[in-house]
């Protein structure tokens, strides 16, 4: 047991991934309703927006300038992506019937892994990320390697950020009515459409920040990235009650402990030595997913039923 | 209603059967006009991922079958007949290689198929090929049960398609000669063995922790990954507080290079060793200075120490690929240089025309064909597996130039 703090470091960091990544699905879910499948594509291009400005940047910059340049440049392909998909492949589906909007982003999400493929130079394999300079910091036990550094001052930044933003600015509260009612929301003088376009940028620049994290913490980016991390995400954001936006990210924390557990310790429970290891995880977390939802449907903190979509 | 849906079928049939017919005639057709003129095209197909992670070793099996079929033609090796290459890519997955097979298969003009990389993606092409009798070589694959069937280890082997060849060598000798290296050699006395749960990964994982515990090395942990996700941290941790002191990992390099990173980030200063899988420039890119150290056994002696690959390396160059041949490029030269040597054998014995059953007849030449090829001496054992049993161990001795971190270290021939 003596490794258990580190894993539940390393299950709080790989969860915080997953928290913010979850937030755009949640947010533009709590809006209209729509599972926006094309969001784990909007985390990978804002991975390679950040490497573009890497490339860009002279050779000895030092990293203290180029992480801010790096996440301005990530935020703003991602949202750029993200907000150009609702103007043109969503918004005027507005008034179809739910399967569309759904195929759509189904479709928009392999029409940008096939752009970033076939367009970006050398996106064909994985493409390196700079590394954080300087020694993993260790506190008792627990190793933080700097490339986790960005995510572990980042996450908690975002969370606090959005509740605040969402709480006490007039757009959020905007968006708080939205999501009760958008008909009612607009008798009352809310401008719905730009609530909808808030509630996709904002989803964007937090998948855009969470891809930095994972050029930092793995070292690489690569055109297939956002496929598995939407998807874990979406289970993130279904697993804390979706259009929650605290359930996003408790969600991803609790996703992401419970793969680091199953890593560590499935294989120590007897009779369970074939079941576990990390090849396992993920079966693990789809485990607790359909355990949660059987006995709370709403999700973790979810404040009404998914219904619909 | 019935009646006209009815009419529309037949049509629909006729149509149809006009069309294949209409193929078929100008089939035959094509072939008179080649055998008469002596201008005869004949393709070998490559299947290798060409896209995707593993595309950095796909595209350098291309370009070198590519560049054994410009040799040949330029050389006019095959009196009459020209080569043609035709690439297909698998993305490494299985049921995409099987699609290319059958596309390959339903071309009359491919005579030869040179690929793929994986073995998982090998395994579903071999019975299609070997239905329809078109020969297979493998630049790359290294299961043993792909030639030896699945009692290998039994002492029971059979081989299971006779039109599947390969230029590679086997795990069977691959992993336990990386087993004698750490362990005589480098005296390494625990291993942490990890694989990525695939035919060749698990396979290769297994013959290693075999040999390494017969020697009497320790096994310190085992663990399976899923090469897809590249968050290796809850793994990293527990090799750290395992006392293991060298980690052995079956697999490929999209997955090891991340896996050395972040377990000697975590604090598990131990080397990482893998098969031919993480053997690219790409591994030391992913890892990057952590892979110093790392060590990596591959098939065959390193190609620029060869005299015979001298050549090789220089048309190469001349021909101006942008992508490099990498590990795999000298085999996959000689997998298509011998099939253009059956191709030859077949057609001189046909007094310069192909013969009608050219394919059955290139399996059964291939059988014997011998030639001195880029990796020495290029001939088949009774199972189809290269005769050439030599392995060389690398080390990534400087990461700042990636196409040349990896050193040879030592290179030997496997003896039980």
């Amino acid at each position: 047991m003596h490794e258990l703090p580190q894993q539940l470091v390393n299950g709080l960091l790989l969860g915080s991934m997953y928290g913010l990544i979850a937030i755009g699905y949640t947010m533009v879910y709590g809006i209209v309703q729509l599972i926006n499948f094309a969001h784990g594509e909007i985390f990978m291009v804002g991975g390679f927006g950040a490497l573009t400005v890497w490339l860009w940047l002279p050779g000895g910059t030092t990293m203290w300038v180029a992480i801010p340049l790096m996440i301005i440049g990530a935020v703003i392909v991602s949202t750029t992506v993200a907000v150009g998909a609702e103007r043109f492949a969503y918004r005027p589906l507005r008034g179809a019937p739910r399967l569309a909007p759904l195929i759509t982003a189904i479709g928009l999400s392999l029409a940008l892994q096939q752009a970033v493929w076939a367009w970006y130079p050398n996106a064909k394999s994985s493409r390196t990320f700079p590394e954080i300079p300087g020694d993993s910091i260790h506190i008792g036990s627990v190793t933080i390697q700097p490339g986790d550094l960005f995510l572990v001052v980042a996450a908690p930044i975002c969370m606090f950020a959005l509740g605040w933003f969402v709480m006490k600015t007039r757009v959020g509260r905007g968006m708080q009515a939205t999501a009760q009612d958008p008909d009612t929301a607009k008798l009352m003088g809310v401008n719905t459409d730009r609530v909808i376009v808030v509630a996709f940028a904002l989803g964007a620049a937090f998948a855009g920040i969470a891809a930095v994290a994972y050029g930092f913490r793995y070292g690489e980016v690569n055109f297939r990235m956002g496929f598995l991390w939407g998807l874990k995400a979406f289970t993130a954001a279904v697993l804390g009650g979706i259009g929650n936006i605290y359930g996003a990210m408790i969600g991803g924390l609790v996703l992401g402990i419970a793969e680091a557990m199953a890593t560590a310790y499935m294989n120590d429970i007897p009779g369970m030595d074939k079941l576990g290891g990390q090849s396992w995880a993920d079966v693990w977390a789809f485990v607790l997913l359909i355990v949660v939802l059987l006995v709370r449907p709403q999700g973790l903190l979810g404040e009404r039923v998914a219904d619909r979509a | 209603m019935r009646q006209r849906s009815l009419i529309a079928i037949t049509a629909a049939l006729t149509a149809g059967a006009l069309t294949l017919t209409a193929c078929g005639s100008r089939d035959d057709s094509k072939d008179k006009d080649d055998a008469g003129g002596g201008g005869t095209t004949v393709v070998i197909g490559v299947d290798a991922p060409l896209t995707g992670d593993l595309s950095a070793l796909g595209l350098g099996i291309r370009n070198s079958v590519d560049l054994a079929v410009k040799q040949a033609n330029k050389k006019k090796y095959v009196d009459g007949i020209t080569f043609k290459m035709e690439s297909a890519d698998d993305q490494g997955q299985p049921s995409s290689g099987q699609t290319n097979a059958t596309k390959f298969v339903a071309n009359k003009d491919i005579l030869g198929a040179v690929g793929p990389l994986n073995s998982s993606v090998g395994e579903s092409m071999q019975k299609v090929f070997d239905d329809a009798k078109l020969v297979q070589v493998s630049p790359a694959n290294t299961n043993p049960a792909m030639t030896q069937g699945p009692d290998w280890n039994g002492g029971k082997k059979t081989r299971p398609y006779k039109a599947y060849f390969r230029t590679a060598t086997t795990d069977a000798i691959q992993g336990p000669f990386a087993a004698q290296y750490l362990y005589n050699k480098a005296k390494k006395k625990k291993v942490f063995v990890i694989d990525d749960k695939k035919t060749y990964g698990a396979g290769l994982a297994a013959t290693f922790k075999d040999e390494f515990t017969k020697l009497g090395g320790k096994v310190a942990g085992t663990e399976h990954v899923n090469p897809d996700t590249k968050d290796f941290g809850a793994v990293a941790t527990k090799i750290r507080n395992s006392d293991a002191d060298v980690v052995y990992y079956g697999g490929e390099y999209p997955a090891a290079g991340p896996l050395s990173k972040q377990m000697k980030k975590a604090g598990a200063k131990i080397p990482l060793v893998g098969g031919d899988g993480i053997y690219s420039a790409d591994y030391i890119k992913l890892s990057g200075k952590d892979g110093k150290g790392d060590y990596a056994t591959s098939v065959g002696q390193p190609v620029e120490q060869l005299p015979s690959a001298k050549e090789f390396i220089a048309n190469y160059k001349e021909a101006g690929y942008k992508e490099a041949y990498e590990a795999y490029g000298g085999y996959s030269y000689d997998s298509a240089w011998a099939i253009i040597e059956a191709v030859k054998k077949v057609v001189e014995d046909n007094d310069g025309k192909l013969p009608s059953d050219a394919r059955a007849k290139i399996v059964d030449a291939m059988q014997d064909v011998s030639f001195d090829g880029v990796t020495g001496k290029v001939s088949f054992d009774e199972y189809g597996d290269a005769t050439n049993k030599q392995l060389t161990v690398y080390q990534v001795k400087d990461t700042a130039d990636p196409a040349k971190g990896w050193k040879p270290v030592e290179s030997g021939t496997f003896t039980g």
